[in-house]
């Protein structure tokens, strides 16, 4: 993630390529966490246990990928566990519609314990580290400098590994989704008015289960993405509130998944543009570029003061008969 | 669900003379246990079970849990940690009650923190002692509940959700709090970010006869009375006056407090303000009466220990003391036991995080059960945004 610089050329290409690679490789685990507690949340289950799904899905990707040798492997693992532990929100929100935040809080913290203990138990004398990942350059873009990122060690825009290209996909398809078809039509009456969509004779159960399922697995990939690729080891910080930051940025999308994708990779940048600037020896805090796009949100927020949309029937669990 | 309970309340004949008053009793008994212990118990046997996995001898760490957190004179380092997590707990019983979701309990603290750390620190020299400490509660509580403000007016003006604000509020706050530690409030002596310390001498003082008792431990800081004193006017202003009634009826249904003619954004904001407040006087006992200052990487992520409990004790104010002096004792004897076991601290999460699951699962199994009353806000929460849509 960081390259050695002299202090005079941070405005170089390299030092520029570095800082879209950057943006990239912090953005897309947030981007894959936001889509997936999106579409929860369109169907009316508010996910706060979006940080402990995260957090098994890199440590179960982790030990995938140096166990087994592949990424793939441990993308794949991340997806499972991620969508293992949402069925816990599954069983205990949609199907009992016990309080979604008490039960997202639980699975954070039970998580966060469990994690940590396990990796604890496994790897507490070797702390291994997996290696570099392979990236796809895409013939063409990638020979644009700054973003293009062809031979470049940490890529840039357009040289990346193919599970970001799959999941920029993934977003696409899934803002279709929800905006062309029938099930995003589904998914989007299960949170703004579940009974009808019962009348209409569709399970609002089952509708939101393979929301909350979709969001695990999402939240798993996002952290099996942190683990193998941006960071390359494990350890119990990995995640370190991005699961929170996820969840926000999904909230502020109001609904739009191509809203998500654009303020996690915002986000990436300002995080990245940390790490630039310590290069660059620019003396701005790194605390400060952290706290910059909340500020600037909350701060849009005050200015233009509206009422901010989220599905009606969000955090209410549906009981038949009940109005 | 608290529908589903008041209506059993209701289907259930009255219950006339002393037998059958008894057997009530027991039944309050008998629901206490149910919904209290039980959770509690299953995550107990849960965690040996997952100690016994991992080769760690369950009954010799529960054990340590004890030793390392009472034994000796270690029950004052647990009862030093009741006062911040008691302050928090208050705290968020206000907000709940008034159906407000506060979650961002941790950039209010961090940065009361930093900011009483290092103006503290340095007013220390040209203040008596006293007077000095007592001002810093209070800037402590101004600083937390000022951190409020912006999702409490967005709330009351925008009905802009609060989950989204606070959290927002709370990433800002940690950094921020960093951004202080690290620069104005930077001690000048030392490269490790942090704010200078307090003379010894200057912290709180011990509760009288808490100092006497061991030679290592310094005593019971009155931070500790300041807790309890707070869970007691809490738990007084929302049972016994007619702000706390307002309050609950906000968080039962906001039509009605409309209904009722209450001045709706006023009483968010209140309810706002006064939970913030709490919070960075949690901030205050903890450094005014143990650490002494604050280092700009110092989070120790208090609030979402103490969201399980507060539904534990169905947002009571004085119903929470036991649940927070067990997890006190539980966060401080964890750390012992852990080490001591060669395990990693987070485990005493692990414990706190399958209580909470298996609490709600009590409730399920509880609602089914038709014993009614609940300690989830889930009912009113529901109704409210039910109405706020339409």
């Amino acid at each position: 993630m960081t390259t050695v610089l002299a202090a005079s050329d941070v405005f170089s290409e390299q030092a520029l390529t570095a800082l879209v690679a950057g943006a990239v490789l912090a953005g897309v685990p947030l981007m894959f966490a936001a889509l997936g507690e999106l579409v929860s949340q369109r169907a009316g289950v508010l996910n706060i246990g979006l940080e402990g799904m995260m957090l098994v899905g890199a440590y179960a990707g982790f030990v995938a990928a140096y166990h087994g040798g592949s990424e793939w492997l441990g993308f794949g693992a991340g997806l499972l566990a991620g969508a293992g532990v949402s069925l816990v929100m599954v069983l205990f929100c949609v199907r009992w519609g016990l309080d979604q935040i008490v039960t997202g809080i639980a699975i954070t913290l039970t998580c966060e314990g469990a994690t940590a203990l396990i990796f604890d138990a496994e790897f507490a004398e070797s702390r291994p580290t997996l290696g570099a990942t392979d990236k796809v350059a895409i013939p063409g873009l990638s020979d644009i400098p700054v973003v293009g990122g062809e031979g470049e060690s940490n890529g840039s825009l357009f040289t990346q590994p193919l599970v970001v290209y799959l999941g920029l996909a993934l977003a696409v398809l899934v803002a279709w989704m929800l905006r062309r078809t029938y099930m995003g039509l589904n998914i989007r009456a299960a949170g703004d008015a579940p009974s009808a969509l019962d009348a209409a004779g569709v399970s609002v159960f089952a509708t939101r289960s393979w929301a909350v399922l979709f969001a695990g697995a999402m939240a798993g990939l996002g952290g099996a993405f942190l683990s193998i690729v941006a960071a390359g080891l494990f350890q119990d910080t990995v995640v370190g509130g991005r699961g929170f930051i996820a969840i926000v940025l999904a909230m502020l999308a109001r609904g739009r998944p191509l809203w998500a994708i654009i303020g996690a990779m915002l986000f990436g940048a300002s995080l990245s543009i940390a790490d630039w600037a310590q290069v660059a020896q620019i003396h701005i805090s790194t605390d400060l570029v952290f706290m910059l796009p909340f500020l600037l949100v909350l701060l849009v927020l005050v200015l233009f003061g509206r009422r901010a949309y989220l599905p009606a029937a969000l955090a209410l669990p549906y009981e038949r008969g009940s109005r | 669900m608290t529908e589903t309970a008041a209506a059993a309340e209701l289907r259930e004949p009255p219950r006339p003379g002393a037998a059958t008053r008894g057997q009530a009793q027991l039944g309050r008994v008998g629901d206490f246990l149910l919904r209290s212990i039980l959770p509690l118990l299953l995550a107990l046997v849960t965690g040996a079970v997952i100690l016994w996995a991992i080769d760690v001898d369950p009954i010799q760490y529960y054990k340590d849990v004890y030793s390392g957190g009472v034994e000796f004179a270690a029950w004052q380092d647990s009862l030093m940690r009741v006062a911040p997590l008691l302050l928090i707990a208050v705290g968020l019983i206000v907000a709940f009650r008034a159906g407000i979701w506060n979650l961002g309990m941790d950039g209010q603290f961090l940065l009361a923190g930093a900011v009483i750390a290092g103006v503290g620190s340095r007013m220390e020299a040209h203040l008596p002692n006293t007077l000095n400490l007592v001002l810093l509660f209070f800037v402590a509580g101004a600083v937390g509940a000022a951190w409020t403000i912006v999702p409490a007016v967005l709330k009351a003006r925008y009905e802009l959700n609060e989950i989204i604000t606070t959290l927002m509020m709370t990433f800002i706050g940690i950094n921020l709090a960093q951004i202080l530690v690290k620069g104005p409030f930077q001690d000048p002596t030392t490269t490790t970010p942090q704010t200078r310390a307090f003379d010894f001498t200057a912290l709180l003082p011990a509760i009288p006869g808490t100092d006497s008792i061991s030679r290592r431990w310094p005593g019971v800081h009155v931070g500790l009375v300041v807790a309890v004193l707070a869970a007691v006017a809490v738990w007084f202003l929302l049972g016994r006056t007619s702000f706390g009634l307002r309050l609950q009826v906000l968080g039962a249904s906001t039509r009605s407090a409309r209904h009722m003619g209450l001045d709706v954004s006023k009483l968010i904001i209140v309810a706002f303000l006064l939970s913030g407040m709490l919070v960075g006087l949690a901030a205050a006992t903890e450094i005014l009466g143990v650490k002494g200052y604050q280092r700009a990487d110092w989070n120790p992520a208090f609030g979402l220990w103490v969201v399980p409990l507060v539904f534990l004790a169905r947002l009571h104010a004085i119903g929470v003391i036991p649940y927070v002096v067990l997890l006190a004792l539980a966060s401080i004897g964890g750390d012992f036991a852990a080490q001591n076991a060669g395990l990693t601290p987070r485990f005493t999460l692990l414990l706190v995080g399958l209580t909470l699951l298996f609490m709600a699962l009590t409730e399920w199994v509880a609602r089914r059960a038709q014993l009614g009353g609940s300690y989830l806000p889930g009912a009113s929460y529901r109704r409210q945004r039910a109405e706020g849509a339409g």
